[in-house]
């Protein structure tokens, strides 16, 4: 018994020194638990009570976690009042706009030499981008002349005539930058990626000129397949240079007619493009919903296929690692699990994930501590984490033997440019900690902190959020169409950089900004912005949580 | 009076009605009525099929799926990718072996300019490599501004639009444009990202034979025939015609004077895209509006890469404001894609300068077209396609053998001449082209080559192919 009692704080004390030097406080994935026991099992001797006690033990500790877990995710809902609110707002905007349309000329452009011809636009489109969107076209689409980092340098730009058109002021505003994909803080100018880069640029040139199937493959196109697989813990990896591509011209050769693709129902434009180009047959279950998830596949396994009720060739479920208008993370336990009762495969789409989750910033699948293996196919981009540009996916040697042999992007487009991948192969080596320096783990530690403490403090101001709590995507919801433009150009003027989304990325009633954090904001940073949303969430109201609020402060 | 008209008296009305009604219109009627129910009924239990939960988890249990993806031959020849170590110029090193690049798109030789290099060296000191963001969301770099501005500017006209990867580019230009209910013409040998872009527009698509201006008025004719048919269809048809400068596929040159003219006369509107011609032929480099003198009025849309004569990765599309404007809400792979990293367009701006600088080297890559097209129609075993100054040309083999057959001994011949010291490769295409492309080895012709050197890549060629049978 006394042993017990001495291992019991022991455990404990592993896994809460995993957990700090994780970032993850007291968060578990079940990874640890394999861990810990391999750990207790070959420290202590076979003594098969005293085990079965300590996995009881471990089994309500995980438990608790599980329940734990449950509510790290949250979508509170609006008031009732603001959802009316939101919709008269919306439909007086566009009352307004016809009247508008009605009374004044428009400036837009008109089409000439084609006079008899179809009309080229859909007549709502066009309204709405001249009279709705216009009205805070100014919040999207801000040239900037930095880097992308922790602070970017934006080009000012007014407008005279209400969104029409802009002209450049000559001045420079530096801001605080919650707007990019920069999660590691890999947009650098210099260090080592930069320099890597610069000398791979002397080597290389500038472009391979033609694609891969062709001569476009050089050594670092091999070298950068051979590190991803290894990073990821798949078996081979196949590279693309763009990340939008690598959803749209993969897809297609994957999926046939008479495969059933069962997509969330907040995937990205990407991977509707490329299920559109395959022919497949699709149906959307509710964003994170694995009852819906499972109901969806259970009534297409029994009733077969749409039109013949012939069986289905293979049922594909897809879905992101980390959703960037949601801000949730995947339930990919559970889903692995559905994943293995059906038979299914599964294609996770980790852009926003790799590099930004997970203990070792190896995404999802090392969030949760599940196999590589278990995911069939694994894609991302190394736009976000890496500071890059392009896409891979991950899996079997098999399956990448195919897509050598069979994907659209390997034979018709060009190869990734030389210092794009060598700025990835840096930057990889630096997560992996292969350049012999714990740089790569500070960063994500870095990030899981800032994420937290992000959250919470947002949390506790009173504001909703979106989304699970170690997601480094933050949504905070405004839920009017006139709010996003009001918040984005406030906090413009209190020199922070955000990016607000509204209908049609977002349903007409959850306009929201959102918030991308990185390794490279400072605790200083992050409280100057905090600070600045709990004065603007007074004055323009977008304290709309009625969730009790902890007062306590919250520890960085 | 009043009182008769009370509710009784209403019944003994109805009765009246059905017995004096003929008998088989009270059939009709009851029929009817019981199909009304009976959909009614049939509705709420179709859709899935009345099973007991046995019965589904049986299904279930017993559906096995395919394989994710068939066993791949490790033998295939496609895996065997050829890997190229150092710069792409006039020379490369292709599997160890230095050889006479004939083969990737860079056309003018820009390896000459050093100021590229450097131009790209700075800007990643000055930005880093990525933009870590799409365009609307600070992806938008100032360069980026400075490049659309330039290329309006260099092709003469409003507005451009730079996409981060050719392939997208006219990929998302076309379903921007063209829905559902709209049908496009495109020429059979179209290249394949503008036929994905095709099929992601879901429109009804025409393909005409390759450049035969009599097979598309026949098709145009067909169509307007319909249209007669169906006029309040066609009032909301719009209707596009695609086609390309210099064909990827064949080196041929579009006829684009007659184009325009059907394209006015059948009211299309035109989408070209340049990828080839852009920066190789036209006086100043842009392309066939320019080499052909048609007014820039007559084409709505041009769209090219810039990874073959600018040597960089992206692509761009120019047209009047009112119809390019709308991609930067609409072209897909704008909008949801991370914009071009900094330094690739900067190298673009860069060769922009060039061009505008010497416009000599479009007049000099034509005249090394024509000396490469004269010599290597003299290849004996050859067949040579593609327009005199078109810098891509391809070669077919001319004895009569099956498509399987003609790949291996290509893939022989490239092996043999790259051994030689001669970098050409068999075209790559995949098996699902709307339209099998013949086996060919694909030209790329570089500004640079001296006449010496066409001869030593003829004679490379012309001994290669007598070696392999």
């Amino acid at each position: 018994m006394k042993k017990s009692n001495d291992v019991l704080p022991r455990t404990n004390g592993i896994i809460q020194a995993y957990g700090f030097i994780n970032g993850y406080g007291n968060s578990h994935t079940s990874n640890d638990k394999p861990v810990t026991i391999d750990n207790y099992t070959s420290k202590t001797s076979a003594n098969a009570k005293f085990k079965d006690q300590f996995v009881l033990l471990q089994k309500t500790f995980l438990d608790h976690n599980k329940a734990k877990k449950k509510s790290k995710e949250s979508f509170e809902e609006a008031p009732l009042i603001t959802a009316c609110l939101t919709y008269l707002g919306f439909y007086f905007l566009m009352i307004i706009g016809y009247l508008n349309q009605l009374f004044f000329v428009p400036k837009v452009a008109t089409e000439k030499n084609r006079d008899g011809y179809v009309p080229l636009y859909d007549a709502f489109e066009r309204f709405y981008s001249c009279y709705v969107y216009r009205r805070v076209k100014d919040c999207w689409n801000r040239p900037i002349c930095s880097v992308p980092s922790d602070t970017l340098v934006l080009k000012d730009r007014i407008t005279n005539d209400y969104g029409w058109t802009f002209e450049f002021t000559g001045t420079r505003t530096k801001c605080i930058n919650l707007g990019s994909y920069n999660y590691l803080g890999f947009a650098q100018n210099s260090g080592p990626c930069a320099e890597d880069s610069i000398q791979a640029i002397g080597k290389y040139g500038i472009s391979t000129s033609s694609t891969r199937r062709e001569l476009g493959t050089n050594t670092l196109h091999n070298e950068l397949e051979v590190l991803t697989a290894q990073f990821l813990g798949a078996e081979d990896a196949i590279v693309f240079g763009m990340g939008f591509a690598t959803n749209a011209l993969n897809l297609p050769s994957l999926i046939s007619p008479g495969c059933l693709v069962v997509s969330d129902e907040k995937n990205h434009a990407s991977i509707i493009l490329g299920l559109r180009l395959s022919g497949a047959t699709v149906k959307v279950y509710e964003h994170n919903n694995m009852k819906s998830l499972e109901q969806v596949i259970e009534k297409s396994i029994v009733n077969g296929q749409t039109l013949n009720g012939k069986p289905w060739k293979k049922i594909l479920i897809i879905l992101e690692g980390v959703f960037s208008m949601e801000g949730s993370i995947v339930k990919l336990p559970e889903i692995v699990d559905i994943k293995k009762k059906y038979g299914t495969y599964i294609y996770l789409d980790e852009a926003h994930s790799v590099g930004a989750t997970g203990p070792n910033g190896r995404g999802i699948t090392d969030y949760y501590g599940i196999d590589p293996k278990d995911i069939d196919i694994m894609m991302g981009t190394f736009t976000k984490s890496f500071g890059s540009a392009g896409g891979y996916i991950a899996g079997s040697k098999n399956l990448i033997d195919y897509l050598r042999t069979n994907s659209h992007a390997h034979c018709y487009a060009s190869s990734m440019a030389p210092a794009v991948a060598q700025q990835i192969l840096t930057s990889m080596k630096i997560i992996m900690g292969l350049d012999g320096t714990d740089e790569g783990k500070q960063r994500i530690d870095q990030l899981a902190r800032n994420t937290r403490y992000f959250r919470k403090r947002l949390a506790q101001i009173g504001v909703i959020t979106y989304g699970h709590e170690d997601s480094p995507v933050v949504p905070m919801l405004v839920y009017l169409f006139s709010k996003i433009g009001a918040v984005v150009r406030t906090l413009t003027k209190r020199k922070i950089a955000v990016v607000g989304a509204g209908f049609p990325a977002t349903p007409i009633m959850e306009g929201r900004i959102r918030f991308c954090l990185s390794a490279a904001h400072t605790r200083e940073q992050l409280d100057y912005f905090l600070q600045a949303i709990d004065e603007i969430g007074s004055t323009l109201g977008l304290k709309y949580s009625r969730k009790p609020q902890d007062a306590e402060t919250i520890e960085y | 009076m009043l009182q008769y008209e009370s509710t009784p008296y209403i019944f003994n009305l109805l009765f009246d009605i059905i017995f004096k009604a003929p008998i088989y219109v009270i059939f009709l009627e009851g029929f009817l009525l019981l199909m009304v129910i009976w959909v009614l009924i049939h509705k709420q239990t179709n859709g899935s099929r009345k099973l007991t939960e046995e019965q589904k988890k049986e299904i279930i249990k017993n559906w096995k799926p395919e394989p994710l993806v068939p066993e791949v031959d490790e033998n295939d020849p496609t895996l065997k990718t050829r890997t190229v170590e150092g710069p792409i110029g006039k020379y490369i090193f292709v599997d160890g072996h230095k050889c006479l690049n004939m083969s990737t798109f860079n056309y003018l030789g820009l390896e000459e300019y050093p100021q590229i290099k450097k131009s790209a060296i700075e800007t990643i000191r000055k930005y880093g490599v990525g933009s870590c963001g799409p365009r609307g969301f600070y992806g938008t770099l100032d360069v980026h501004l400075e490049l659309e501005e330039r290329l309006a500017k260099f092709m003469d006209q409003e507005e451009a639009v730079v996409y981060s990867y050719a392939f997208s580019t006219i990929a998302s230009a076309i379903p921007a444009y063209s829905k559902r209910n709209d049908i496009i013409f495109a020429d059979e040998c179209v290249n394949f990202a503008i036929q994905k872009g095709i099929d992601a527009s879901r429109s009804k698509v025409v393909y005409f034979k390759h450049n035969n201006m009599r097979d598309l008025e026949e098709k145009l004719i067909e169509q307007h025939k319909m249209d007669v048919k169906k006029p309040q269809k066609a009032a909301k048809m719009r209707r596009f015609l695609v086609a390309e400068g210099i064909y990827l596929n064949t080196g041929e040159m579009c006829p684009l004077r007659e184009l325009v003219q059907l394209r006015s006369k059948y009211k299309l509107r035109m989408i070209l895209d340049e990828s080839v011609s852009f920066g190789t032929i036209g006086k100043h480099g842009r392309g066939l509006t320019e080499f052909l003198g048609v007014d820039k009025t007559e084409v709505d849309l041009i769209s090219a890469s810039l990874e073959a004569s600018v040597e960089s990765v992206g692509g761009f599309c120019v047209g009047t404001h009112f119809i390019v404007e709308h991609q930067r809400l609409s072209g897909l792979g704008y909008c949801f894609s991370a914009s071009q990293p900094p330094l690739l367009t900067q190298v673009v701006i860069t060769a922009l300068d060039i061009f505008e600088k010497e416009p000599k080297i479009f007049k000099d890559l034509n005249e090394v077209c024509e000396k490469v097209d004269k010599k290597f129609k003299e290849l004996s075993r050859f067949l040579l396609r593609g327009h005199p100054i078109s810098p891509i040309k391809h070669l077919y083999l001319k004895d009569d053998k099956t498509s399987s057959e003609t790949d291996e001994i290509l893939r022989k011949i490239s092996d043999q001449c790259i051994k030689m010291g001669l970098a050409i490769v068999p075209c790559a295409y995949l098996p699902i082209e709307k339209f099998p492309q013949k086996p060919s080895l694909r030209v790329a012709v570089n500004r640079l080559l001296s006449n010496e050197e066409i001869t030593k890549a003829f004679n490379i060629l012309q001994r290669a192919s007598y070696e392999i049978k």
